[in-house]
């Protein structure tokens, strides 16, 4: 039988337009932009097309619509399959099969469309925005199939509706969530360029050659702390080790990487924390200075830098424990030593001549080092985010001339010093500080807090660690870089200390998100086996795991089935009884039509069954008196009583 | 426990229209039913098969004051509502009451009248009063009007809008005799006759304490889903442009009640709704398709009955 097709409403023809909007525009800025345009001038050119209740575009026009986007897609991708050129494809399916929806049928091939849509969105990105986004879209989706079924109904009925029925399939949410096997990195191969903008430290630097340090929010990574954390002056998180210098710019040396510690460190005053890392596409990790214990799967270099395998790509969560003050270094090798007091033959003689000041005072290194750090301390630097470029001789310029730097022109100029001094130094740059989230109690560490710093061996003591920055503006270190640029500089927005609310509103956001982060991003599946080792499981295969989620979702199904009929049951006795009677008739296949009243039903069972006629007829006068009349206590007995006796 | 005088009084009339119009007693409940619940009567079937009868047979049971009115294509609302007429010796205008002025106003071939005409017809039904040059004037107590016309794709009618066909109750069919009521019919005496000679089954205090029984009989909250049900039903299903009101609603409970009464119940059942469905609901629901456009009222109620469960 083929059934006529049913035509759309116009409001039916909104919902969809609308529910195609949202699960388009989420997208807009991954796809190529010529590609959203086109979507949105064909959805606006539908909206138009719905409000003037004009007919749809000609096949024609469709048909050169189709192909051109096709073409397009084609030349940009060179192949209409994979995962970027696929959502493309569907988000142009999309917003042209709009145009050729008449009847109820084409509606429901635009809400699947929709639903695969807003999927897709999380190949791109899966932030919690996002999936508040797609939330928003499921929900209006949802009750676009809603007012499918039934156009007549206004909107705020079917968006109640709809958001109803997805609350109802939380629990199904939630065991899905929880049990279905997961696979460890992408489903899709991701582009290889995907991770090329993630900011975070580079391997090098060049004070000098930089007039303005971009400064931004971006959070670098979360720390917990287990215990109390150290004292603000000790958060120094490690990162990138720059020995060599070529007069401009500071590199990494290659350094041998192993998987144990280069140093020893005492059994006390460890610092335990765990790291959420945001990905930053470079090698490293980041701890507090020095780690103690390395996190599995990471190796250490013999300038101390914790090192993941591969460059991290993902967010990574990783326990380290660090000691603030583990003396490392002390048998420093010939090698290592003689790098860290390496100099270019020629340039900044100003500093040179004083080092060698210096030199001709002290023998002992140490007290070099200190009338180094009293130097830098008279000489009035100031600590500027603008600081103007520097000629051939940076070092001089900035020690003597200009006076303006930050820290890496800090760190730059006191390690050089003391090179020329003749003491191994070594610049180390990484993040100093963070801030601790009153609202969940974790250190955010953000990229604004990068910092670079100087080390300096001492034989006997190994590397130390100086900060020349803070020898010079120790509110820099004490307090954050707001504290110490003056008025004016650029800073990031959410810097700025002279808005409580903005700050508590960050840290809020920061929470959740974190929470998101950790529990919903980072459910991983070392996370799942976690849980369900907890729960008893063991080590489960996926087979078991799939057994498992099977036995659940029935679990949950039987029980809403269990509730309803209780439901059911529970508003009339009566019912119960009646619905017992009618059931064993129905074994004998005269069962009641859903739409038959007692009274009918049991007029039409007395002529096929003249046998049971009275009792039926008893048993539907009582049911119906005390469903539908006035009745007394007695009538329940005496309808259970012929019930019990009822043997059809 | 249901009152036994009710249901014996109702049995008693049926019985006596049962003598006059044969092999109808369905319609005939359904007519006593509506008039029992206060409501309006239509009867719609083709010229000749027996509405006139019907109403007068009515009218006479019921033991009422009677008009009769012909609706004809040139009649004026004056015509139904009255006139003032100058009279001399008195010096001033003196109204003279029409025919609506009446307890019982058998409204023949309503909707062969103008819309205009209609229209004063149908404001009287609903307000049961009339207003004629800045005068209102309350009609006399109890008021029914029993309306007959013919299918409106009759030549020559003015089918009655949606609007107006909801302030009928019930709208009956009749439909041809079955071949055993058609040979007494053509046997026996002139029908008009008999019922002109049909001595009043019913007393006017009696008729108002039938009334207040319909009041009485209880409507249980299980029946109340099913109405609930049903009118949810009509209002998401494509069968229609649009579901029945709550008005309909109300029409559909208050007309299952007397129905109720006449099973002898004091109590209504899904079934109750079910018989007077056809009659109450179907002229107030307007067709979307071209399908259900040619289905009979009939057809079409048992499609919504049977698309509802009984809760």
């Amino acid at each position: 039988m083929t059934r006529p097709s049913i035509p759309l409403l116009p409001a039916q023809s909104w919902w969809l337009l609308v529910a195609g909007t949202l699960a388009v525009a989420p997208l807009a800025p991954y796809l190529p932009p010529w590609l959203s345009t086109a979507a949105a001038a064909a959805l606006a050119l539908r909206a138009w097309l719905i409000a003037r209740r004009a007919p749809l575009l000609s096949r024609w026009v469709m048909v050169l619509l189709v192909m051109a986007g096709t073409a397009g897609i084609l030349g940009q991708y060179r192949t209409l399959l994979g995962q970027q050129a696929g959502v493309a494809m569907l988000v142009l399916f999309v917003a042209l099969k709009l145009h050729e929806s008449k009847a109820r049928r084409d509606g429901l091939a635009v809400v699947l469309l929709c639903y695969f849509l807003s999927l897709t969105t999380f190949f791109y990105s899966q932030s919690m925005t996002h999936a508040a986004l797609l939330l928003a879209a499921v929900i209006v989706t949802t009750a676009t199939l809603a007012s499918l079924v039934d156009g007549r109904q206004a909107p705020p009925h079917l968006l109640r509706q709809s958001a109803v029925m997805l609350a109802q399939a939380t629990p199904f949410l939630l065991i899905l969530f929880l049990l279905f096997p997961r696979v460890s990195g992408p489903l899709w191969g991701l582009p290889r360029d995907a991770h090329s903008a993630l900011t975070g430290l580079s391997d090098s630097m060049t004070p000098g050659s930089i007039s303005s340090l971009s400064q931004s929010d971006a959070i670098a990574f979360r720390v917990k702390f287990d215990g109390a954390p150290p004292p603000r002056d000790q958060l120094y998180w490690r990162g990138p080790v720059l020995t060599a210098f070529d007069g401009r710019t500071w590199d990494r040396i290659p350094a041998k990487s192993r998987p144990q510690l280069p140093y020893s460190v005492p059994e006390s005053g460890l610092y335990r924390h765990e790291v959420t890392l945001e990905p930053h596409n470079k090698p490293w990790l980041f701890a507090l200075e020095l780690p103690a214990e390395l996190p599995p799967d990471s190796l250490m270099t013999d300038d101390f830098q914790l090192l993941a395998g591969t460059p991290v790509t993902q967010r990574q969560r990783y326990a380290v424990a660090s000691h603030t003050d583990p003396m490392a270094g002390r048998e420093e090798h010939r090698w290592m030593l003689s790098r860290a007091k390496a100099l270019p033959r020629t340039g900044n003689p100003r500093i040179r001549a004083l080092a060698a000041e210096w030199r001709a005072k002290h023998a002992d290194d140490e007290l070099v080092l200190r009338e180094a750090i009293s130097h830098f301390q008279r000489l009035r630097l100031t600590y500027t985010l603008t600081p103007p470029l520097l000629g051939p001789d940076p070092v001089d310029e900035f020690l003597f001339d200009t006076k303006q730097g930050f820290c890496e022109h800090f760190a730059s100029a006191f390690v050089f010093a003391l090179r020329a001094a003749g003491i191994p130094a070594r610049v180390v740059t990484g993040y100093q500080g963070g801030e601790i989230n009153p609202v969940d109690g974790y250190l955010t560490v953000r990229q604004s807090d990068a910092h670079a710093w100087a080390e300096v061996w001492i034989a006997g003591k190994g590397w130390i660690r100086t900060d020349p920055t803070a020898a010079s503006y120790p509110l820099r270190i004490e307090q954050n870089l707001a504290a110490v640029v003056p008025a004016g500089d650029p800073l990031p927005f959410l810097m700025r200390v002279d808005l409580p609310w903005l700050r508590d509103l960050r840290f809020r956001w920061d929470a959740v998100t974190n929470a998101w982060n950790q529990w919903i991003i980072g459910y991983t599946p070392q996370r799942q086996q976690e849980l369900l080792s907890r729960l008893g499981m063991g080590t489960p295969d996926w087979r078991r795991m799939t057994a498992a989620l099977s036995i659940a979702c029935g679990g949950v199904l039987l029980g809403l089935t269990l509730w309803a009929l209780r439901q059911r049951r529970r508003k009339d006795p009566a019912l119960a009884l009646w619905r017992k009677a009618t059931a064993r008739l129905a074994q004998r296949g005269i069962g009641p039509m859903a739409w038959e009243g007692p009274v009918a039903y049991a007029a039409r069972v007395a002529a096929a069954r003249p046998d049971i006629s009275a009792a039926i007829r008893d048993i539907a006068a009582s049911y119906a008196r005390l469903r539908y009349g006035n009745p007394d206590e007695s009538q329940l007995a005496a309808l259970r009583a012929q019930v019990a006796a009822f043997k059809p | 426990m249901p009152s036994p005088v009710p249901h014996e009084t109702l049995d008693r009339i049926v019985a006596a229209a049962g003598r006059v119009i044969l092999g109808k007693e369905h319609q005939l409940r359904l007519a006593i039913a509506c008039l029992i619940a206060r409501g309006h009567l239509l009867i719609e079937d083709l010229p000749g098969v027996g509405k006139t009868t019907l109403a007068h047979t009515l009218a006479r049971l019921l033991g009422l004051q009677f008009q009769r009115i012909q609706f004809t294509s040139d009649m004026l609302p004056a015509d139904i509502i009255g006139i003032s007429v100058f009279e001399r010796e008195k010096g001033r205008f003196e109204f003279h009451p029409g025919p609506i002025f009446s307890q019982i106003v058998l409204a023949d071939e309503v909707n062969r009248a103008t819309p205009k005409t209609q229209s004063a017809l149908l404001e009287a039904m609903e307000e049961r009063q009339v207003t004629a040059e800045g005068m209102t004037r309350p009609l006399p107590q109890p008021f029914f009007v029993i309306a007959t016309q013919n299918p409106s794709h009759q030549v020559g009618t003015f089918p009655l809008p949606e609007s107006q066909l909801d302030r009928f109750l019930m709208r009956i069919e009749l439909g041809y005799p079955d071949r055993a009521a058609e040979r007494e019919l053509l046997a026996g005496t002139d029908r008009r006759l008999l019922a002109d000679r049909l001595p009043p089954a019913l007393s006017v205090p009696e008729l108002v304490a039938l009334q207040e029984a319909v009041q009485s009989v209880t409507v249980a909250p299980a029946l109340l889903d099913y109405v609930q049900e049903l009118v949810a039903y009509t209002r998401t299903s494509p069968l229609w442009q649009a579901g029945l009101s709550p008005r309909a609603a109300l029409a559909l409970v208050a007309a299952a009640r007397a129905w109720a009464l006449i099973e002898g119940r004091d109590y209504v059942l899904p079934e109750d709704v079910q018989a007077i469905l056809p009659g109450v609901a179907i002229h107030r629901l307007h067709p979307s398709g071209e399908a259900s456009l040619r289905m009979s009222a009939a057809d079409v109620a048992a499609r919504l009955i049977e698309a509802v469960p009984v809760p």
